[in-house]
C-alpha cells in the first residue's frame, strides 16, 4: 500500500502512522454538549467503502494527511494536507 | 581540568569498501535548521537568497551554492549546511543548530543504489531521484534524510546515536549486494 503524499509524492506505508477517521479534524466547542463530545471521541462509522482518515508522515515530511480511499476494494484515491482541509472548511 | 577529546559520530566505524559501493563519514560542517515562521515562508526565501544566496527549497530539492547547501528537511523546514545562518534570518524563522546532532554518512560507487535500495522504501534510481534531491525517509526502522547531490553519491544523515546501527545495516547490504554480484 502507498500513500500519495502531497508533499513526498507517492510513499510506502510504512513511513506513515495511522490515526482514525478524519473527524478528529472535527473538534467540538469547549463548551459544547457532553453529547457532542462523546460523539467525537467514541462514535465512527464503519463503512465498507469510501472512507476519510488521518495518517502521519512521521518518516517523511511530519505532515498529517486526510486519506481518502476505500475499506472494499484498497484503494487509495487521495491526500491532502490535514491543515488545509481544515482551513477550507 | 580533563582534555576532551572531540570524535565525530562514525569515527573508528567507517570507512567501509565493499564490492562497488563506499561507505565514508562526511567532515564535520554547521548544520542548522531553518523552518519559517507562519506566513513568513516568503520572506525568509528572500532573505535567504540574499544572505546566502539559495532561495527555500521546494520538497525533496537539495540546493548547492559553493560550499553552502540548503535541503529541504520535511514540511516547512529546511537545513543550512556548510555555513551558520546570517542573522537576518532569524527575523523569518526558527533557527536551530544541529550541526552535533547527525550522523553524515556518505555511500558512493556504481553499486550506491542496489545498497540502498536494500532499507530504503523510496525509488532511488535516476528518473525518480535525480541530482540535487533530498529525501526524508527510512534506512531500516531508522528515520533518515538522504541527499543525492549527482552521480553515484548518497549522503545518508540518520540521528547521531544511530551511527552504529546505521553502519552495520549498511555494511550488512553491500555485503549482500557484492555476494550477489558474484554469483
Ligand atoms: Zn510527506
Amino acid at each position: 500500500m502507498q500513500i500519495p503524499c502531497p508533499l513526498c509524492g507517492p510513499r510506502d506505508i510504512r513511513e506513515f502512522t495511522y490515526k482514525g477517521h478524519a473527524t478528529y479534524l472535527d473538534r467540538p466547542a469547549e463548551d459544547a454538549a457532553p453529547e457532542a463530545w462523546h460523539a467525537y471521541l467514541h462514535l465512527r462509522d464503519n463503512p465498507a467503502g469510501a472512507t476519510r482518515d488521518l495518517w502521519y508522515h512521521g518518516a517523511g515530511c511530519t505532515a498529517w494527511l486526510v486519506v481518502e480511499r476505500d475499506t472494499a476494494t484498497h484503494a487509495v484515491t487521495g491526500a491532502r494536507l490535514a491543515r488545509e482541509v481544515k482551513h477550507a472548511g | 581540568m580533563a582534555d576532551l577529546i572531540a570524535r565525530s559520530p562514525a569515527q573508528g566505524l567507517v570507512p567501509v569498501e565493499i564490492g562497488g559501493a563506499k561507505l565514508t563519514e562526511a567532515p564535520m560542517v554547521p548544520i542548522w535548521a531553518v523552518a519559517p515562521y507562519a506566513g513568513k515562508a516568503a520572506a525568509l526565501s528572500a532573505a535567504l537568497e540574499k544572505a546566502h544566496g539559495l532561495p527555500f527549497p521546494e520538497p525533496g530539492a537539495l540546493l548547492s551554492k559553493g560550499s553552502t547547501r540548503l535541503a529541504w528537511a520535511g514540511m516547512e523546514m529546511a537545513f543550512l549546511m556548510g555555513t551558520a545562518p546570517d542573522e537576518k534570518l532569524a527575523d523569518h524563522a526558527a533557527l536551530t543548530e544541529q550541526s552535533d546532532g547527525w550522523t553524515h554518512l556518505v555511500l558512493e560507487g556504481p553499486a550506491a543504489r542496489d545498497v540502498l535500495a536494500r532499507w530504503v522504501p523510496v525509488d532511488l534510481s535516476p528518473s525518480a531521484c535525480p541530482p540535487g534531491a533530498a529525501r526524508r525517509t527510512l534506512v531500516g526502522h531508522m528515520g533518515a534524510l538522504i541527499l543525492h547531490p549527482g552521480g553515484d553519491r548518497f549522503e545518508i544523515l540518520v540521528f547521531r546515536s544511530m551511527a552504529g546501527t546505521a553502519v552495520h545495516e549498511m555494511t550488512r547490504a553491500m555485503r549482500a549486494v557484492a555476494a550477489r554480484a558474484a554469483l
